[in-house]
């Protein structure tokens, strides 16, 4: 008998009888409609309280604020989506305040060392937010590729307000994840961290060591 | 030969509870690492729930849970079906040996040489990386805490922090003596010439191995809690991933998933989320330009499924791994993980361990408890540990051969002292009449009370039985 058949036959011919099943009520997930406003509130507070940064943002000066972020942080290059407006529009602006503009738009196979060693900053979309635990919802693709997120010192990701869901609860159902999900999809909640050197803090440690949150109201 | 034998393992000798105990309360060091750890973690715990109805969302926890486990079986083949329609391919083990040969013979067909690894508290339990080892291949602990713990050659002392038994002194020293740093007091600088070593480590490694925290039937999706991002690399960067994970972890949706990811981190280390919320539904799709080409699942049973048969042992397999349990265990805090000798220490580690290595090898753990209850009115899923200790307590001392034993080297703590004590005690318990001679026999020969009383009076007075039994002062109060 193979390994799987007698692990699945001890399971169903259990001495003990068959379980009941108990019911689940998932209404303490569900909180109280929150206010856009007061979304933003916790979001904010939320992502901060774990060392995250966030720029209220509109629409028109969004580059701006990018810019300057970039510029503080003396960035020599910037990774962006190929194909996602927000990468469109950075090419098209034609900017000279941005620093050079990179595109993931090779198997990594290619280009690994570049990307673990070169690129200072990376720019990514989300598919929305989650305000209660200060959290960006990101599916990577092939326009943004799953290590876009994760090897730069900085990544910089651009939220819509009113894409911000109150709980990961609400989130996933108003998404409709039960459906299906991407190859890989992630919720970070902050740059990458340690504290297993005496329960002090570190940041940085694999992935970012900054994550910063342009909000579009 | 059997493929066992190959099996050397590093096991720490589990019934040395004892004497490691005493070293480790003897060692101010770790008893002050330990405890300033543990008094920060209950606090932020406390605050981590604060607006939330933790009763309420703990019996959320635990029936998620019961509920997975009474469709387990079903929930297995529907998970395997789903992965498999997802690209990923599974496999299953019997036993920890079992899963090691699986993810040999993955690496020998890929012809890998090194594998680097994301926490996962079932490879430790596998003794995964001595395995590798001596197959010739490399296997390096990429989680901070698990890379210090593997330099310096040791096991890690808690669940979630497996290095909270050193100090930044000791990890400095460490780091020197094996990886040529620089030595340093700062936290980031050492942090920092970790992450330049292990960077260079990703880049280079022919596969990734990772646990898992749940397994998803619906969508056929294997998620990973983590903060410090080494476990999207190891998941990501290598062109093969291997999952292990115990077959308990299923669950059916991922709305499941939201309720016990909103009690794990919290109760783990008083987080509201952690940093990474890794969710892996497949292997790198055609058009994709990163992400691991393989993808396997490894679904361990190693002594799940006998556990699975007992309506109350069954319960253990509720636990999520966040260790609460040792945070708020007087035992823990002061003996530390080590003195356990075990993969899993603290509670969690007494009711588990015995199942897992057999109540001869592991007959000291569920005594190793003051019972105060700490750690039942902590767990985010609201397994009854104390009780679990009692019944385990029962079973290794108990030699009663008609009652079938359930966990393995039942009666192995037995002592025929210990058991005709407790005899004598439900006999003379059982009639009222023996009762009052007994207790009043007890009382009029006080005097020849011994002063000693084993090992409990090493460091207490015994005490001293009254000149009269309560039974008679209510009599004379007229009561
Ligand atoms: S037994 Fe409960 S408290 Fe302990 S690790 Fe498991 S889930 Fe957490």
């Amino acid at each position: 008998m193979s390994s799987r058949e007698t692990i699945l036959q001890r399971l169903r011919n259990r001495t003990g009888g068959e379980l009941t099943v108990p019911e689940c009520d998932f209404s303490v997930l569900v909180r109280d409609d929150w206010s856009i406003k007061e979304r933003i509130e916790r979001f904010e507070k939320m992502i901060e309280s774990v060392h995250g940064e966030v720029h209220h943002c509109t629409e028109d000066m969004w580059m701006d604020r990018l810019a300057e972020v970039l510029n503080t942080r003396g960035a020599r290059n910037l990774l962006i989506p190929k194909q996602h407006e927000i990468g469109r529009a950075l090419r098209d602006a034609g900017r000279d305040d941005l620093p050079e503009l990179l595109i993931y738009d090779e198997p990594i196979e290619s280009w690994q060392a570049h990307l673990f060693n070169e690129v200072d900053a990376s720019i990514t979309s989300t598919r929305g937010g989650i305000a209660e635990t200060g959290s960006l919802i990101l599916w990577p693709n092939d326009d943004e590729p799953r290590l876009m997120s994760l090897v730069p010192p900085v990544h910089i990701a651009v939220l819509r307000a009113s894409e911000l869901y109150t709980t990961f609860h609400e989130a996933m159902q108003a998404q409709n994840w039960a459906a299906g999900m991407p190859t890989n999809a992630l919720l970070i909640s902050g740059p990458s961290k340690t504290a297993d050197i005496e329960q002090t803090l570190a940041y940085g440690v694999h992935g970012p060591k900054e994550l910063i949150v342009l909000m579009i109201e | 030969m059997s493929e066992t034998a190959e099996h050397t393992g590093h096991h720490i000798d589990v019934k040395q509870f004892h004497p490691r105990a005493q070293a480790a309360i003897h060692n101010p060091k770790i008893r002050k690492n330990f405890r300033s750890a543990m008094d920060g973690l209950m606090s932020k715990r406390k605050t981590a729930f604060e607006g939330w109805d933790l009763e309420t969302l703990r019996d959320l926890g635990a029936n998620v849970r019961l509920r997975a486990l009474a469709n387990l079986p079903d929930l297995l083949e529907q998970l395997e079906k789903k992965l498999t329609e997802n690209g990923i391919k599974v496999h299953w083990a019997v036993d920890g040996d079992e899963a090691c040969r699986i993810v040999r013979d993955i690496c020998k067909a890929r012809d890998a040489k090194t594998v680097i690894k994301g926490k996962s508290m079932v490879s430790e339990e596998m003794e995964l990386n001595h395995y590798l080892e001596e197959q010739g291949i490399e296997a390096l602990e990429s989680d901070l805490g698990e890379y210090i713990v593997q330099l310096a050659d040791e096991t890690p002392s808690h669940i979630i922090m497996p290095a909270i038994h050193k100090n930044t002194g000791e990890i400095s020293q460490l780091l020197h003596d094996k990886t040529g740093t620089d030595l340093s007091n700062d936290v980031e600088y050492l942090t920092a010439s970790a992450r330049l070593q292990l960077r260079e480590k990703f880049m280079n490694a022919d596969v990734g191995v990772s646990g898992v925290n749940f397994a998803v039937a619906e969508t056929g999706t294997l998620c990973l809690v983590e903060n410090e991002g080494n476990g999207r690399m190891t998941t990501t960067v290598p062109k093969c991933h291997i999952a292990v994970t115990g077959i308990e972890k299923v669950v059916p949706s991922m709305e499941d998933v939201s309720a016990l990811l909103a009690l794990l981190t919290r109760s783990a280390t008083g987080q509201h989320i952690t940093t990474y919320f890794n969710m892996i539904s497949g292997p790198r799709k055609a058009e994709e330009l990163d992400g691991p080409e393989e993808v396997h699942l490894v679904l361990v049973d190693n002594g799940r499924s006998s556990i699975y048969q007992d309506d109350e042992l069954l319960d253990t397999l509720r636990c999520i791994r966040c260790g609460a349990c040792m945070n708020h265990c007087p035992v823990y805090t002061r003996v530390g993980g080590h003195a356990y000798g075990t993969t899993y220490p603290g509670p969690i580690g007494k009711i588990l361990m015995p199942h897992l290595i057999g109540l001869d090898e592991g007959r000291h753990l569920p005594s190793a408890s003051s019972l105060c209850g700490a750690c039942g009115e902590v767990c985010p899923v609201k397994i009854p540990i104390p009780d679990l200790l009692v019944r385990l307590r029962q079973e290794s001392v108990d030699g009663d051969k008609l009652h079938p034993a359930k966990v393995r080297g039942h009666g192995a703590k037995r002592s025929s002292m210990e058991a005709m004590i407790w005899k004598g005690w439900a006999w003379m318990h059982a009639s009222p009449g023996i009762y009052r001679f007994g207790t009043g026999a007890a009382s009029k020969f006080r005097v020849l009370q011994p002063s000693k009383a084993g090992a409990w009076t090493d460091y207490r007075t015994a005490p001293k039985l009254a000149a009269k039994t309560l039974h008679q002062r209510m009599k004379e109060r007229g009561q």
